[in-house]
């Protein structure tokens, strides 16, 4: 369902994993689709972002919009001046990493009024039960009510990307399912997929409906 | 097995310190350690704590030296030169005894420098960081799950030595995410007669100083202070040991740089070179004692760091210098990789230095 939106915006708790899922969807739709563009509006985190995936995404013919700043030495939270194109431009597709918890989504208000006033996008919250501070639905739930706040844009789906790093197995991602299913009764939305590993994928298949499996792009190459 | 959760290395010593009953964190943001202030503005307020953000790091040290005067489990954290700010408050922590725990999460230097992870604070840190003889206890975590065990260490040592402990962490643990265990035990905190909490009229008052105007007596107090540094010295030094039973090269890395040097030293066990690691884990007290046993069969000892060779310095005179110590380093972010550690474990080889 969420591929019939022109935007796709992926917000959520920092460290839930938005920023692989934000690049594996925007390799997804590359396939069907000839204009795609990922954006990384992270003004906060300057650590792990979109740009360290900027080879895959150039091979890919996917055009990344992200700071200049990104990855480099300089900790300035600026926002690419190209992000615009995301609103003006509406033959692109696009898929928006938003920044973590209240603080990194703040940067989508610049652009909230024009997504809302042209209405084709999906707001998309990536949950993680094994992160210390969205264990259960209410907590995960408060997250999502602060990030509504801050950028103006309210959730129309959640995905479940519960994992516990490189670590993860199949009974993690299955005992995470209850928990998702909190988080949508709690919060009226649909649950629109679950995110796992492509092993992971493999291993789960009949078992969770609307498995997403993912390439790990964004991996910490320190054992 | 105990319940895991995946946090990012600043989240695991922010949550730590909560389970180690500290109740009242002061800050100011910097980066690459900022979610431990951010943590700590979630949580506090939920557990009945204090979070509160300073007007700068100066002022966040001299609240923490309150704190710790009212006899309370405390803590500040920065990144590196958050932490020179700091340094005429550790010096005053130092001279007035108070137990406290401080965080550096360090990045590259000098100067404001940049935001990717070093080890180049190592000097600062393990030789107090501020004016006059003193000493804190410095803690090297490897992973996130140290982080976590560290902390708490670091409240308890604060504790037991009335002195201030310092996690000396760099950017990459500050950022990575991995699984922790949070079931940690600790020890209840140590009844602190000498706190100012008030007298309740059953007791002369108390007075926590760093002045002492009499040449004699403020001699006496360093006296008395570094031979409690000696006790330390004898039964707080950690460190890990891989590899070492039979090896001829022994790399000395602390942190990160242990995680990359592992690798390699697999690597290299892989192609048959005799190498091994110690991994200090307490910087200060350094384990000499390790160190000088393994120049008894140890042919070349090589220090991994992320700074120009600071710790080589500590590892040459733990070694007494019978064996040749050399560098393998990156500085200003940059992390040595695997392969660079290998190929200078190789080098050794080639040039005679395990024989």
């Amino acid at each position: 369902m969420i591929e019939n939106k022109r935007v796709l915006l992926l917000s959520g708790h920092y460290g839930s994993g938005k920023t692989n899922i934000a690049v594996n969807l925007a390799m997804d739709l590359k396939k069907k689709y000839p204009n795609i563009a990922i954006a990384d509006l992270d003004i906060v985190n300057p650590y792990f972002r979109t740009k360290d995936s900027e080879a895959e995404l150039k091979t890919a013919g996917i055009r990344l919009i992200c700071s200049d700043y990104a990855n480099s030495n300089v900790d300035i939270p600026a926002l690419p001046q190209d992000l615009y194109a995301i609103t003006d431009d509406r033959s692109l597709r696009a898929v928006i990493d938003v920044g973590g918890d209240d603080r990194g989504a703040l940067a989508l208000g610049r652009i909230a009024p024009a997504l809302r006033e042209e209405n084709n996008y999906e707001m998309l919250m990536v949950i993680n039960c094994y992160r210390p501070l969205t264990r259960d639905a209410e907590s995960t739930l408060e997250v999502m009510r602060e990030i509504e706040c801050a950028c103006g844009i309210p959730f129309t789906g959640v995905i479940n990307n519960s994992n516990l790093g490189i670590e993860t197995t199949a009974e993690d991602v299955l005992a995470s399912v209850p928990y998702a299913k909190a988080v949508a009764d709690l919060s009226g939305l649909p649950l629109v997929m679950t995110s796992v590993t492509a092993i992971l994928a493999e291993q789960l298949k009949g078992q969770i409906p609307d498995l997403f499996p993912m390439n790990l792009y964004v991996e910490s190459a320190i054992r | 097995m105990a319940e895991k959760v995946l946090m990012k290395g600043n989240e695991a010593i922010a949550e730590a310190a909560l389970h180690a009953g500290c109740r009242h964190y002061f800050g100011y943001p910097i980066t690459p350690q900022t979610e431990i202030a951010a943590y700590m503005a979630k949580r506090m307020p939920k557990i009945g704590g204090t979070f509160l953000q300073a007007e700068s790091e100066i002022a966040a040290i001299n609240m923490v030296y309150g704190v710790a005067s009212a006899g309370y489990r405390v803590m500040t954290s920065s990144s590196s030169p958050g932490i020179s700010l700091k340094g005429e408050g550790l010096s005053y922590l130092a001279g007035a005894d108070l137990p406290a725990l401080v965080v550096n999460v360090q990045r590259g230097g000098p100067g404001l420098g940049g935001i990717q992870p070093s080890q180049s604070d190592y000097f600062q840190a393990t030789r107090g960081g501020g004016h006059g003889d003193y000493h804190m206890i410095v803690l090297a975590p490897a992973s996130v799950q140290e982080m976590a065990e560290l902390t708490i260490k670091g409240f308890e040592l604060a504790d037991t030595y009335r002195m201030t402990s310092m996690i000396l962490a760099d950017g990459t643990m500050g950022q990575m995410m991995e699984p922790v265990a949070l079931d940690l035990e600790v020890k209840p905190a140590p009844a602190k007669p000498w706190a100012t909490n008030g007298t309740k009229l059953q007791r002369e008052h108390n007075i926590v100083n760093s002045l002492s105007l009499v040449p004699d007596e403020l001699e006496q107090l360093n006296f008395a202070r570094y031979e409690r540094y000696r006790t330390v010295e004898e039964n707080v030094v950690m460190y890990e040991e891989y590899m070492m039973e039979d090896a001829d090269i022994c790399i000395a890395a602390f942190g990160i740089a242990a995680r990359v040097s592992k690798n390699a030293i697999n690597e290299a066990r892989r192609q048959g070179i005799k190498v091994g690691m110690i991994r200090p884990i307490t910087l200060w007290p350094f384990p000499k004692e390790v160190f000088r046993r393994a120049a008894d069969h140890v042919k070349t000892f090589i220090s991994v760091e992320l700074s120009m060779g600071q710790m080589i310095e500590d590892v040459r005179l733990a070694t007494e210098c019978r064996a040749p110590v050399l560098l393998c380093n990156r500085v200003g972010g940059m992390i040595p990789s695997p392969e660079q550690v290998l190929e200078t474990i190789q080098n050794v080889v080639k040039n005679g230095g395990a024989n």
